[in-house]
């Protein structure tokens, strides 16, 4: 009897590691001879710990699994009677309705068996790469309309040919998997699931531009992630292509692509201004090519696949599929694969089943934390990089943080600059003083003080950071500080508070 | 914890000798060794790197990860991200903080415990969550209080 068990940091989290514990244990005591593999997760987290049974009509799922229920399910040999049966996952509605491409395998194979890989259509992307020669090979991502999914959308393709066309004696290949944005995990998913997509989207980058290192820089707040990566690099097939393991240091603003460089450099994660590009001159001062994780891990299915065919998903500009991660207060909180163009209410209510809690949804915050907060007056605007834009938000990474009626929408623009206070890098003057000036005026306000000069003072602030920041840090901390302000500003006025009482 | 001791650091700089910009992965094998970056190891590793001591110590005192004193025997960090927040991640740390009498980024006095914020562990639809040494919990509540101290015993 084979039994999947996933191994997902978010799945271990919530008990998998007990439960697996306890079907091997159980299995043992009850003479039942059973292999047990140990997966990525199907994203279905309010399921997790998820246990899947192979049978001849398929697998079958049972989930939220307890290590106390393991004694039933092993007596009764998984069978479909147990109140725990969720039936074949692929017909559960949340993964039913999805267009996994990027995720295909996540959840499904042991992520560090080479076999499960090449047995569920790896290498493809890659052995067509080099079958189609370089050139080809960038017009491939050009085609497929892929634009970059760390948030800044923008074209792969183009990217990578103006590293192909520099010339140099050294190129790099940087996968930016600081996933620091919270609502996100799409990338944790990617490399405890399934790295050696990873890999491969890395090594197909690698052989069109003309660069034979690359570099993975992982946060340090995913140390399982870390593990599974190191081990998939140690057992990477492939030739010619040398990637190594990098560990960022609890420095959010190192997601940013210079400061990330900088980083890897072995400097302080400080900004750099653009131009030069990193295109041009990038890591160590050469060519490089720095995309977030899942652009890169994108890639092998376009390139086995056809571009046309990963460009026939999709909406205007926003073409192929986005991981949105539906986080926080969602009641069927888990990464749904699908085309761009979903509304933010089909989303919020249809996907993600409205809240946890039960209470009406207040507010959601797409595209982590210097993403807008959507009221429910704008959840008819399509999930795509320019309907977020036109309403003054972004898609950013693709998280999705749902609150209930229960936020204080002044309590979370005063963290929208907080945050930006914690973790600017100090480079530029707009970002390092205008964010603590930010949290000290939003006191103030809620605390009643001169309401009305002190948001003017906060609006005016928020327009220096958006124009005058180096990077998205400072630049787009305005997002959630006047969309709070403006979709919710009943939550602004306050009493005023007796200094005495203060 | 091994106290400073530079044949330690030396080997940690060997391992090290062959990669291009080398200081993040040392100080992090250095914080793995001795519990913190010692004061000691900043003129150390600039002498080694060719840096100076500002550069190094630029370096350590920009990343929230190094710190410069031995931290309690167990680490507890607590996510204060939106995500988490959604779920009412402020009441679990609250009650966290209060039972063992702290502060964010204190230590117990008897060393057994610290607690440190971080701003997102990426197990944001299983919020609230936190890391105990290395280890993933999620779905907190206020009464994971009891698992934490039964963990750290």
């Amino acid at each position: 009897m084979k039994i999947f068990v996933p191994r997902d940091a978010a799945a271990r989290a919530v008990g998998a590691d007990k439960v697996a514990a306890a079907i091997a244990e159980e299995a043992r005591r009850q003479g039942i001879a059973i292999v047990l593999v140990r997966t990525g997760s199907r994203g279905l987290f309010w399921l997790e710990p998820m246990v899947e049974v192979a049978t001849p009509e398929g697998r079958i799922a049972f989930g939220p699994v307890a290590p106390r229920d393991v004694a039933s399910l092993v007596a009764g040999r998984f069978d479909r009677n147990h109140p725990l049966c969720l039936g074949r996952p692929e017909e559960i509605g949340f993964l039913k309705r999805q267009t996994r491409v990027t995720f295909a395998r996540c959840g499904i194979v042991d992520p560090l068996s080479l076999d499960d890989y090449r047995a569920h259509g790896g290498w493809r992307g890659l052995e067509r790469a080099r079958s189609l020669g370089a050139p080809k090979t960038l017009e491939e991502v050009v085609k497929s309309g892929l634009r970059g999914r760390g948030g800044a959308g923008f074209p792969t393709g183009i990217k990578w040919k103006t590293v192909a066309d520099t010339a140099a004696d050294r190129k790099y290949i940087v996968c930016n998997a600081d996933e620091g944005d919270s609502g996100t995990y799409a990338d944790r998913m990617i490399m405890e699931g399934d790295p050696f997509l990873l890999i491969e989207g890395m090594a197909i980058a690698g052989f069109a531009v003309g660069a034979t290192k690359g570099y993975v820089y992982i946060r340090s707040e995913y140390p399982d992630a870390v593990r599974t990566m190191r081990r998939a690099v140690e057992l990477s097939p492939v030739d010619g292509f040398e990637i190594e393991v990098r560990v960022g240091a609890g420095a959010y603003v190192c997601g940013e692509e210079t400061s990330l460089l900088e980083s890897l450099e072995g400097k302080r994660g400080e900004v750099r201004a653009k131009p030069p590009l990193p295109a041009h001159r990038g890591l160590f001062g050469k060519p490089t090519v720095i995309n977030n994780l899942i652009s890169l891990a994108t890639v092998p299915s376009i390139l086995a696949d056809g571009a046309d065919q990963y460009a026939a998903l999709g909406t205007g500009r926003s073409r192929g599929t986005m991981p949105i991660q539906l986080a926080g207060n969602a009641r069927y909180g888990g990464l749904f694969e699908t085309a761009f163009g979903l509304t933010l209410g089909e989303i919020v209510d249809d996907i993600g089943g409205g809240t946890r809690s039960g209470r009406p949804v207040r507010a959601v915050q797409v595209g982590g934390p210097l993403g807008a907060y959507f009221p429910r007056a704008l959840f008819d605007t399509p999930f795509d990089y320019e309907a977020f834009a036109a309403k003054d938000g972004l898609i950013g990474h693709g998280g999705v943080v749902v609150f209930d009626d229960s936020v204080d929408m002044a309590h979370q623009a005063r963290f929208a600059l907080e945050f930006c206070a914690i973790e600017s890098c100090g480079k530029c003057t707009p970002c390092r003083i205008g964010s603590t000036r930010g949290v000290e005026t939003m006191d103030k306000v809620m605390r009643g003080e001169r309401p009305a000069a002190n948001l003017a003072l906060i609006a005016d602030l928020c327009q220096t950071l958006k124009f005058g920041s180096l990077c998205a840090l400072g630049g787009f901390t305005p997002y959630p500080v006047m969309s709070a302000l403006e979709h919710f500003p009943e939550d602004f006025i306050r009493p005023r508070l007796d200094a005495a009482a203060d | 914890m091994a106290a400073w001791n530079e044949a330690r650091a030396e080997e940690i700089l060997r391992r090290h000798e062959d990669r291009e910009g080398p200081l993040l992965p040392i100080l992090h094998d250095v914080q793995a060794v001795f519990g913190c970056v010692p004061a000691e190891a900043v003129p150390f590793i600039a002498h080694a790197l060719n840096l100076s001591r500002a550069e190094v110590h630029g370096v350590v005192s920009f990343y929230h990860d190094f710190r410069p004193e031995v931290a309690g025997r167990h680490v507890l960090k607590l996510c204060r991200a939106e995500a988490c927040q959604s779920m009412k991640a402020e009441a679990v740390a609250q009650s966290v903080l209060d039972h063992f009498d702290l502060d964010w980024g204190g230590t117990t006095p008897d060393g057994r415990l610290t607690v440190e914020a971080t701003y997102c562990l990426g197990l944001c639809a299983c919020a609230p969550s936190a890391m105990l040494d290395g280890e993933p919990m999620a779905r907190l509540t206020p009464d994971c209080v009891d698992d934490i101290v039964r963990e750290i015993g």
